[in-house]
């Protein structure tokens, strides 16, 4: 299906992208046209492949397969220069923005305007070309205000700007409107307005269904890497895009647990992490569930849990775990308390990765395995074995470094490290990411086994068949404020995408 | 000027205003004269650190650098009889080449700054001594090189040349760091260096280059040090001056993960370090606590930068909770 004018030739062409990684295909056969003046609305659940195609785009990975038609040149592949030459420009989701220069010196980074005689920065030069673009943005701050007193809203609007000073013929724009605020929100729309009467396109990727609905000429769903679907200006409607977007087969994962679940373990009263300063969470974990919190990227999960472990600032509410009291300055202090996380970055947080597997599990722990204050190598090696046969730690040599071992392997490593202690409620982090299929399964088997012993278990996770397919109940955050709760007999995809994207 | 600028220039005032009044000869033309050769000195490879700490990286290697430059340096207008404008065109060559391999060892082969410049501190050190067998070189007795000599260690109006030598260099430096394109790229490589790559810039060579820059200063101090001391001892001469130099530039506000800094702001570091020594001398502190002043001073400045740094940043996050008004 081909949208837009067929007399003008599309101004950029995707044709048959695909992209694998080891173990995981990441787009298959992906094609979509952009004609000029034309605002693409691309969508897609996390995971879907978005991202991936559009660094594919600004030329930061590489395809495996097809190629990228932009006017009349044909590339296999583009790299960053390329891509930039060829007028496509990035605003950027994490920010890219240097904070230690002012913002005009950010607006021509790479490309500065330099006087004629002695080739040194033309400063004025380049704050006056700032001033225009930076009005065409509705940005409220002038060139040479320093990039560090600027708020991420302004920040967010500097990168627009930046993109508008490279003639792009075509901007990306990755959740744009992430940071910003609503009237903030309104001028970029403008701004996309204007772009369009210049003949500039724009791919603009956001889980705000209402702003693709108010903005977009074009949609195409992406689902699993695939195109699931694309629709025309008329029929750009918030139901159509959600439909498009889910779909898919879910395999029955679900152990229901051994017995009804317990007294409340864990409870938050009016939750604010830094991640959103002005939202509040509430929420309830009872002992024996396994409560699953999905939501969309940034909607504070990680962030939440990580304040509850004491690693980030808790701003705002109370924490009450087993009746009582509990504030975790340290994550010590929660790990004394018996609350433990098993962090999203296994390789980078979950584990010392270059020490050895008993190691790890005794890490948390040391005390338990010392005599005397000097840590035990044999009491080490003991308690490890004793996990390894619990978990199923595929490990024939327990002293060899946790990197060698298999992503499930080192999932369980971490497990272990905890399970060898006294836990009350675990918070798991995308537990299963870059986890093989058979690994996965037991790990859900081990999550189930660990709610039945009577702990509290909170599963974050992004992966929509596993959160449905594991939880006994699952809440759903959206922009640090808890959008809904659901039980098992509401749990459907499009039950937990409304909640999650904001049903409207 | 930057803010924190202003307040290393303040803290020095204050401190030689204190120093002044607890002993007058501060403000002597005598002390004053040593006090600015000593900042000349000092200051003129402390700037090249600059540009290597703006980085993110550091260069260990300056003071041995010193050292077997000035051997070499005064081996060879002293021993070899070559001419002096030779020598000083040769000795800056073999900086620059010096520059040049650490900037590629660390460009290009991805080692990283410490363990490099750690190895030419080493190396370089180990070459002046094995290549005078640990003798000091010196000139020959009564020998005479006039308009050298005028360059290096003579005088206008009492300001010794040293002083308006580094006053030279540092407004060089000051157009290349503040107001070129490499200055720009350098505070961008320093700050991010993958997000700059992204912007179209060349990052290796910028960095190279600031290793460049840094070792060209400091063959340029090597030679001012080996005719201020009119010989030298291989095996103590620049020693723990690549901490002088770094010291400087983290007083004067760099940070060590890189893109921070500027160099009136090395400067000033380097005026206010001078200031404590000529303090410990004049205030009758036993010179063995030399070091202990130094860190101590050094330390409660960054603490107090760093405060402030919060301070600004608590605040911009208040801005930010705010409701902003909606039109």
């Amino acid at each position: 299906m081909t949208l837009g004018t067929p007399s003008s030739p599309p101004l950029l062409a995707l044709e048959n992208i695909s992209k694998a990684y080891p173990g995981v295909v990441a787009l298959s056969d992906v094609s979509l046209t952009v004609h000029r003046g034309e605002v693409l609305g691309l969508v897609g659940e996390n995971g879907a492949g978005k991202s991936t195609l559009m660094k594919i785009l600004g030329g930061v990975i590489e395809p495996s397969a097809g190629r990228i038609v932009i006017g009349n040149a044909i590339y296999p592949r583009l790299n960053v220069m390329e891509s930039q030459a060829a007028g496509i420009a990035f605003v950027h989701q994490e920010l890219n923005v240097f904070d230690n220069l002012d913002v005009a010196a950010n607006i021509f980074l790479g490309r500065e305007q330099r006087s004629p005689r002695l080739g040194l920065l033309d400063l004025a030069g380049m704050r006056d070309a700032a001033l225009p673009l930076l009005r065409r943005v509705g940005a409220h701050f002038g060139p040479d205000v320093p990039v560090l007193d600027l708020s991420l809203a302004e920040r967010q609007l500097l990168e627009i700007a930046k993109a508008l000073s490279i003639d792009a013929r075509v901007v990306i724009m990755d959740e744009p409107t992430s940071s910003l605020t609503l009237s903030e929100t309104r001028t970029l729309m403008q701004v996309i307005a204007d772009l369009k009467a210049q003949g500039i396109a724009v791919i603009y990727i956001s889980h705000r269904l209402s702003e693709i609905e108010a903005c977009a000429d074009h949609v195409v769903a992406l689902r699993d890497g695939l195109v699931a679907g694309e629709l025309a200006r008329q029929d750009i409607r918030h139901d159509a895009m959600i439909r498009l977007m889910i779909g898919r087969d879910l395999k029955a994962l679900y152990t229901p647990p051994a017995a009804p679940p317990g007294d409340v373990i864990l409870s938050l009263v009016g939750i604010a992490t830094p991640a959103w300063p002005q939202a509040r969470a509430d929420l309830d974990v009872r002992a024996g569930e396994i409560l699953g919190l999905a939501g969309l990227m940034g909607a504070g999960r990680t962030e939440l849990a990580e304040a509850i472990f004491g690693i980030r600032p808790l701003l705002a509410g109370t924490v009450t775990l087993a009746g009582a009291p509990f504030h975790a300055h340290t994550p010590r202090q929660a790990i004394d308390a018996g609350l433990y996380l098993v962090p999203e970055d296994r390789k980078r947080t979950g584990l010392v990765i270059e020490a050895a597997i008993d190691e790890n599990i005794a890490l948390a722990d040391l005390p338990a395995v010392a005599r005397h204050g000097l840590v035990s190598r044999g009491e080490i090696g003991r308690r490890a074995a004793m996990q390894r046969g619990k978990l199923g730690i595929k490990a024939a040599d327990l002293t060899r470094v946790a990197a060698e071992l298999s992503g499930g392997n080192q999932q369980k490593v971490v497990l272990a490290k905890w399970l060898s202690m006294r836990p009350r409620l675990i918070i798991f982090d995308e537990p299963t990411r870059g986890v093989d299929v058979g690994a996965k399964a037991e790990i859900y088997l081990l999550l189930r086994a660990l709610a039945d012993a009577g702990v509290g278990v909170i599963m974050i996770s992004s992966d929509m068949e596993e959160v449905i397919g594991v939880s006994d109940r699952i809440v759903v955050l959206r922009e640090g404020r808890v959008a809904g709760a659901l039980d098992r007999a509401e749990f459907s995809e499009q039950s937990v995408l409304r909640l999650a994207v904001g049903a409207n | 000027m930057q803010k924190k600028d202003m307040g290393l220039a303040v803290l020095i005032i204050i401190v030689g205003a204190i120093v002044y009044l607890r002993n007058p000869l501060f403000l002597s033309p005598i002390n004053l004269g040593n006090t600015a050769n000593l900042i000349g000195l000092f200051g003129l490879f402390a700037i090249g650190q600059g540009f290597v700490i703006m980085t993110g990286g550091i260069d260990l290697s300056v003071g041995s650098m010193i050292a077997l430059l000035g051997v070499i340096f005064v081996d060879m207008v002293g021993r070899f009889g070559v001419p002096w404008p030779v020598a000083v065109l040769v000795t800056i060559g073999i900086g620059t080449l010096m520059g040049l391999a650490h900037g590629m060892l660390i460009t290009r082969l991805r080692m990283q700054p410490f363990v490099v410049t750690l190895c030419g501190l080493l190396i370089y050190r180990g070459v002046a001594r094995g290549y005078t067998g640990e003798a000091t070189a010196g000139f020959p007795f009564g020998a005479s090189y006039p308009e050298l000599e005028w360059l290096t260690i003579g005088r206008s109006f009492g300001v010794p040349h040293s002083f308006f030598a580094m006053l030279l260099v540092g407004a060089i430096c000051w157009v290349v760091l503040h107001r070129s394109v490499f200055g720009r790229h350098l505070y961008a490589v320093g700050k991010n260096e993958e997000a700059a790559r992204y912007s179209g810039i060349r990052t290796g060579l910028v960095i190279t280059l600031a290793y460049v820059i840094c070792a060209v200063l400091t063959a340029i101090a090597a030679i001012y040090f080996a005719m201020f001391t009119r010989s030298v001892q291989p095996s103590s001469h620049g020693n723990f001056y690549e901490l002088y130099a770094i010291a400087a530039a983290v007083l004067g506000g760099f940070s060590l993960r890189g893109g921070e800094g500027s160099i009136i702001g090395v400067i000033l570091g380097v005026v206010l370090l001078q200031e404590l020594q000529n303090l410990v001398n004049l205030l009758g502190i036993p010179s063995s606590l030399n070091f202990a002043v130094m860190g101590a001073v050094i330390l409660a400045g960054v603490l107090a930068d760093q405060q402030f740094n919060r301070y600004r940043a608590a605040r911009r996050a208040q801005r930010a909770m705010e409701p902003k008004p909606e039109p």
